[in-house]
C-alpha cells in the first residue's frame, strides 16, 4: 500500500504536522498492532504472544526462531477463524478509503465516497446475482460490472438534473443505491431458504465473518495493485484542487484522467465489495479526517487515508464481533454508527461556509 | 471580417505571420448548441504589454479566454459574416510562432497559465500548497515537489504580493487575498503567456490597483499578458492594448487611445461616453451617462 516515497525530510509545507512524512510509518505500526490485538480479542482468550507464534510459523519462521507451534485449535481460532476475517477489514477498509478520497476529489465533492453514489449497492446487486447463477468464480467481476454499471446511471441521472452539482450527485447516488439495495433483497428473497434476512443484512450493511483466505487474496490483491496504483495519480488529483478547467490548465486530460480513475475506483470497489458487502461511511470520513492532518494534497493523504482505513475497518468489526457477544452485528451497523454523525456534521459546515 | 461598427480594423488574417512575437490568434470560432459565442474572432497581443479584452456580459470574453488557453477547443463554425464558399484556413493560435494547439498539454501548460474568476475549493488547502499547484507541469507526475518547486513557488508568492499568506488557509481569505493567490499559482508555472479572467472582479480598489500593478510588473518582466477587463477606467490606466469584443466578434482593437473613443464605445455600451485625458499621467479617463 505504500507508494515509493521520496524525501522523506520534507519541511512542513504549511500543513498541520511538522513532519508529515513520519505519519506514514506511526500508521503503519498502529495497523500491524491493531490486527495483532484484534486478534486476541474474542470469546477464546489468545495471547498476543500466541498470535505471534502461530504468524510465525505459518510464514515458516518459526523452527528458525525456536518458537513452538500452537495447539491445533489454538492455531485454527488464530489462523483459520480470526487472521483472515482481519486481515479481510483491513483490505477492505484501506481499499473504501482510497475510493473515498479519490471520488471525492475527482467530483470535487466533500460528500462523494462509493457508497453514498451507489457503487456498494451496485457490486452488492452484480455478486448477489452471480452468486443465484451459481458462478461464485466470477463474484469480483460481477461486482465489478455491477459498481460501474451504478455509477454509470447515478452519473448520468445527476447530469440529466441538469449541472452536475455535488447535491444533485448525491440525490441520483441515493437513488440508484436504494433501488440496487431493492433488488438485493428481492433477489435474495426470491431464492429465500432459511434465514435470508441474515444474507441480505451481510449483503446490505456489509460483513466479514464469513471471510476466507481466499477473501484476503481477493480483497488484499485489488488493494496492493489497485490502491497502489490510484495512490501513485496524487498529482492529477492535486491538478483537480480548483475544477477541471484549472486541471486542464496545469496540463491534465481532464476527461480521460477521470474517467480511468473513476474505472479504478469501480474495479477497487467491486473486488471488496464481493467480499465484504457494502459498507457505509468508510470512504466518506477516513479521507476527511486525514485531511485533518496532511491537508488537501493528496501524495501523503492517498497512502495515510488507506492505512488509517485499515485500522478504523479492524477495530469496527472487531466492535461488531463482541460487543453484543455472542450475538454478530454488520460492520456496516458499527460504521454508519461512527459515520453518520460525522456526515450530517459535514453537511452542517458545507451549509455555513 | 468583422462587419458593423468598427473604427480600426482588426488585422487582416492572412497577413499574420507566424513569426509574430506574442500572441496571434486567427479566425477563432466557438458555439454551444449551434448559437456562435465567438465569430471570427483574431487577436494579437504583443509580449512586454498588457493587453485588455473588453466588452459587455456575453460578449464572449471569457469564453476566448478558455479557447486560446486551450481549455475548450475552438470549433471553426461557419461564420456567417465570412466568406462562406472560400474555405478559410484552419483557424491557429501561435505564440512566439509555436502553435499553441499543437503542443502536448504539459509543455502548453508551461508556456501558457490561465487565471479563472472564483476559483473555489472546500478543501483545507494552505495557500503555499495551492502556489505549488502551479509546478505541476513541470515536474514528472510521479514526483514530489522539489526544491526548486519550492522555490519557484516562494517567488511566485512574493511577486503576486502574496508572501505573507502562505501559511494560511486558502479557505479564509479575503476576495483579494484569494485573487494575489490565484495569481501566485499561475506565476508558479513560470508561464511566458497569461491569460486572466477579469482579475479585478469583486475586489476593493486598492486590491484592484494592486492586481494591475502585479500585470504591469510581469509585462515589465517580458511576460505576454491578455486580461478581460469590466472597468474600462481601469483598463485606460494600465493597458497598452485593448480588443473590444460585442457579440462575439472584434469591434475595436488596437491601442487604448483608438479604441477608449466615444465613437466606438457608444454603440457596444449603449451609453453615452465622454473622454477626458488624466492630468498626472495624461491617459484617458471615462465618464458614462445614459444616452
Amino acid at each position: 500500500m505504500k507508494p515509493a516515497i521520496r524525501g522523506s525530510t520534507l519541511p512542513s509545507c504549511g500543513s498541520s504536522l511538522s513532519r508529515p512524512w513520519l505519519a506514514l510509518p506511526v500508521a503503519a505500526l498502529v495497523l500491524v498492532v491493531s490486527v495483532g490485538v484484534a486478534v486476541t480479542i474474542g470469546p477464546a482468550d489468545l495471547a498476543l504472544s500466541e498470535v505471534g507464534r502461530s504468524v510465525a510459523t505459518h510464514l515458516g519462521f518459526g523452527g528458525a526462531l525456536g518458537l513452538e507451534p500452537l495447539s491445533a485449535l489454538r492455531d485454527g481460532m488464530v489462523w483459520q477463524l480470526r487472521m483472515p476475517r482481519i486481515l479481510t477489514a483491513a483490505a477492505v477498509g484501506a481499499g473504501l478509503a482510497v475510493c473515498g478520497a479519490v471520488m471525492q476529489s475527482l467530483t470535487r465533492n466533500p460528500l462523494a465516497d462509493p457508497y453514498l453514489l451507489g457503487l456498494s449497492s451496485g457490486a452488492s446487486l452484480g455478486a448477489v446475482l452471480v452468486l443465484l447463477a451459481g458462478v461464485p468464480l466470477l463474484l469480483p467481476v460481477a461486482a465489478f460490472v455491477g459498481a460501474v454499471g451504478a455509477l454509470a446511471l447515478a452519473l448520468s441521472l445527476a447530469g440529466a438534473l441538469g449541472t452536475i452539482t455535488p447535491t444533485r450527485t448525491v440525490l441520483a447516488g441515493l437513488a440508484i443505491s436504494q433501488l440496487c439495495a431493492a433488488a438485493v433483497s428481492f433477489v435474495i428473497f426470491w431464492s429465500a431458504k432459511g434465514d435470508a434476512f441474515r444474507e441480505v443484512l451481510s449483503w446490505l450493511m456489509g460483513s466479514v465473518a464469513s471471510a476466507t483466505w481466499t477473501s484476503v487474496a481477493i480483497a488484499g490483491g485489488a488493494v496492493l495493485v489497485l490502491g497502489t496504483l490510484l495512490a501513485l495519480t496524487g498529482s492529477v488529483l492535486d491538478a483537480f484542487t480548483f475544477g477541471d478547467t484549472a486541471a486542464a490548465a496545469l496540463g491534465v486530460p481532464v476527461n480521460r484522467a477521470r474517467w480511468i480513475l473513476l474505472i479504478g475506483v469501480a474495479l477497487l470497489t467491486g473486488a471488496l465489495v464481493s467480499q465484504s458487502g457494502s459498507i457505509g461511511f468508510v470512504g466518506l470520513i477516513l479521507p476527511h479526517a486525514v485531511r485533518l492532518f496532511t491537508g488537501a494534497r493528496h501524495r501523503l493523504l492517498l497512502p495515510l487515508s488507506a492505512l488509517a482505513g485499515a485500522s478504523f475497518l479492524v477495530w469496527a468489526d472487531t466492535l461488531a464481533r463482541t460487543v453484543f457477544e455472542p450475538r454478530e452485528l454488520p460492520v456496516g451497523i458499527v460504521t454508519a454508527a461512527i459515520g453518520a454523525p460525522v456526515f450530517a456534521f459535514l453537511l452542517w459546515r458545507g451549509n455555513h461556509r | 471580417m468583422s462587419a458593423g461598427y468598427s473604427s480600426v480594423r482588426t488585422p487582416p488574417t492572412a497577413q499574420i505571420a507566424s513569426t509574430h512575437h506574442g500572441l496571434a490568434a486567427e479566425r477563432v470560432s466557438w458555439d454551444i448548441d449551434g448559437r456562435l459565442i465567438l465569430d471570427d474572432v483574431s487577436v494579437l497581443a504583443p509580449p512586454g504589454a498588457v493587453t485588455g479584452l473588453l466588452g459587455p456580459n456575453g460578449s464572449g470574453k471569457s469564453t476566448l479566454l478558455r479557447v486560446l488557453a486551450g481549455v475548450q477547443q475552438a470549433g471553426q463554425a461557419a461564420s456567417p459574416s465570412g466568406p462562406a464558399a472560400q474555405p478559410a484556413p484552419g483557424p491557429a493560435t501561435t505564440f512566439d510562432g509555436a502553435d499553441l494547439r499543437a503542443l502536448p498539454r504539459r509543455e502548453r501548460a508551461r508556456v501558457l497559465a490561465l487565471v479563472e474568476q472564483d476559483a473555489g475549493t472546500d478543501l483545507p488547502l494552505s495557500v503555499l500548497d495551492a502556489v505549488l499547484l502551479g509546478r505541476i507541469p513541470h515536474r514528472s507526475l510521479l514526483a514530489g515537489d522539489s526544491d526548486a518547486d519550492r522555490a519557484a513557488a516562494r517567488t511566485a508568492l512574493v511577486a503576486a504580493g502574496a508572501q505573507e499568506l502562505a501559511d494560511r488557509e486558502v479557505g479564509t481569505l479575503s476576495g483579494g487575498e484569494r485573487q494575489r493567490v490565484h495569481m501566485a499559482r499561475a506565476l508558479a508555472q513560470q508561464p511566458r503567456l497569461i491569460l486572466l479572467d477579469e482579475p479585478t472582479n469583486h475586489l476593493d480598489i486598492a486590491a484592484q490597483l494592486h492586481a494591475m500593478r502585479v500585470l504591469r510588473d510581469l509585462a515589465a518582466d517580458g511576460v505576454t499578458v491578455v486580461a478581460a477587463l469590466h472597468d474600462l477606467n481601469l483598463a485606460a490606466s494600465t493597458c497598452d492594448h485593448l480588443v473590444l469584443l460585442d457579440g462575439g466578434q472584434v469591434v475595436a482593437a488596437g491601442p487604448v487611445g483608438e479604441v477608449l473613443v466615444p465613437a466606438v464605445l457608444e454603440p457596444v455600451y449603449g451609453v453615452r461616453v465622454d473622454v477626458l485625458t488624466h492630468p498626472r499621467t495624461g491617459r484617458p479617463v471615462l465618464s458614462f451617462e445614459r444616452s
